[in-house]
């Protein structure tokens, strides 16, 4: 699986961190996304895409199948 | 009063369009009036919902408006920059006059404003929210939870839990971040009540406006004379806001702080207590409570109120015509319980994985303060179940007295035993 991310779009929430911390988390004075991992592995995978769904601004991309 | 009463005013064409052909104009009155249960949206926009979930309305002035009841769409449309947030727009669904009026006369603040003004005010903010900060705050929290818990125990029951618990600690939190002093409580509680009474009278309505933001504009020039390390400090030293911009702003911050988290807090008690073996459960397995949380913001959706927006362009909502300046109400409460989403919706389940719920909201303007929110109601929560074990209402459940006036649902006092 392969993570984007589009920081235009991070409105902050904060949802992606509280969902994959391993993959997800946020600059400490802009609150914005960053990306720790950009090919998470399989177990991650349902994760993430949760946590892409959850995005409310949509600035998160999960391409490719679960495992 | 639920679906009898046209609400066109008499010569008003709340179709001019003429859609009503294929859609026609429902009764449903908004707001709708509360049933009998107070964990549950109003049975109006449950009937609604039950004959679509798009349904076209007509509010009090007579502008045409569209009512969501459904979770697809309610998502989709707040996700959706085409429909926009922007009160002073033509077209912008207003609930009461009185709320029409205000947005002539008030700053607005990056709630209802679109990209990119609402980016460039929000990301100042954005910072101060992170999971990471907020999560450190969990000992300050913690702090003031078992505070106002002694303060409760040592004054003896029957008590109300609003007014010693619910109300007391997110006000202390958001009094802590943002650095406005607590002292003050009475004052500004007293006047965001007011701003969120949908039944209240303009001329109160734009006083209690007047004296909040002349409250926080003096704050914010104390602070720029003597800063701390509160939000409101760091939001004007950046030098990037009006007086008028920087008073708005901290007034967002203070009322959503306060009013939201106390209601949840309230409801959310009661709802355990109406549930005792799901209590229990939370009791023996505390690790339960995070998801606990999310599922009672699903189940008791406190912004009652539709979210509103209006269409900036011809848009196409699953097969029905939402014209550039029609309204739009998403009703969050009947989403969150949509059984199309949520498997028996209208069932409290602590144990259910409800992270979906649009309690929050959706799209660039969901809640900016839910990682707070959700610390306060976690630590909130289990700490009132682990000590007081033998919490009970102290009056039959059919008197709990219930704030149906305001735009956040809640309970007015909460009289409980332990």
């Amino acid at each position: 699986m392969q993570v984007t991310i589009d920081q235009d779009r991070c409105c902050g929430s904060g949802q992606c961190v509280l969902t994959v911390p391993a993959v997800f988390d946020q600059g400490e004075d802009d609150g914005l996304v960053q990306l720790l991992q950009e090919r998470p592995g399989p177990e991650l995978a349902a994760d993430v895409k949760l946590a892409a769904a959850l995005c409310p601004g949509g600035a998160i991309t999960a391409h490719g199948e679960p495992g | 009063m639920t679906t009898d009463t046209p609400i066109a005013r008499p010569g008003a064409d709340p179709d001019p369009a003429g859609a009503a052909a294929t859609c026609p104009v429902s009764h449903v009155t908004v707001p709708a009036a509360h049933g009998s249960c107070p964990f549950d949206p109003p049975p109006a926009y449950r009937e609604a919902h039950e004959a679509s979930p798009i349904t076209r309305i007509a509010l009090w002035d007579g502008a045409p408006c569209w009512l969501l009841t459904g979770y697809r769409h309610s998502r989709a449309v707040l996700a959706d920059n085409r429909f926009s947030a922007d009160a002073r727009l033509p077209g912008f669904p207003f609930l009461t006059p009185g709320r029409r009026e205000l947005v002539s006369r008030t700053t607005p603040t990056f709630l209802r404003l679109d990209d990119p003004e609402h980016s460039r005010q929000r990301r100042m903010l954005t910072g101060d929210f992170i999971i990471k900060r907020v999560e450190a705050l969990r000992p300050q929290i913690q702090q003031i939870v078992d505070e106002a818990l002694d303060r409760m125990i040592a004054k003896g029951g029957p008590a109300d839990l609003v007014q010693e618990f619910a109300l007391p600690v997110p006000s202390l939190v958001i009094c802590l971040l943002l650095g406005v002093p607590y002292e003050d409580h009475a004052f500004f509680q007293e006047h965001s009540r007011t701003l969120l009474d949908i039944t209240a009278e303009t001329d109160r309505v734009e006083a209690s406006q007047r004296a909040l933001t002349d409250y926080l504009g003096d704050l914010a020039d104390r602070k720029l004379r003597e800063p701390d390390d509160g939000v409101i400090s760091r939001l004007v030293a950046r030098g990037e806001l009006s007086r008028a911009e920087a008073a708005s702003m901290g007034l967002l911050l203070l009322i959503a702080g306060h009013e939201t988290t106390a209601n949840m807090t309230a409801l959310g008690t009661l709802a355990l207590l109406e549930n005792p073996a799901q209590a229990e459960r939370l009791r023996e397995q505390p690790e339960l409570m995070r998801g606990a949380v999310e599922e009672l913001l699903r189940y008791l959706t406190i912004v009652h109120l539709g979210v509103p927006r209006v269409a900036l362009e011809d848009v196409e909502l699953d097969g029905t015509l939402i014209r550039a300046g029609e309204g739009v109400l998403c009703m969050l409460s009947t989403a969150n319980r949509d059984s199309e989403q949520f498997e028996d919706g209208d069932a409290l389940d602590v144990t259910r994985d409800a992270r979906r719920h649009l309690a929050f909201g959706f799209g660039i303007h969901q809640c900016l303060g839910q990682p707070l929110a959700r610390a306060e109601l976690q630590i909130a929560l289990a700490t009132l179940l682990r000590r007081l074990p033998g919490l009970r209402l102290a009056v039959p459940f059919e008197q709990v007295e219930r704030r149906t006036e305001s735009v956040v649902h809640g309970l007015r006092a909460l009289p409980v035993e332990w």
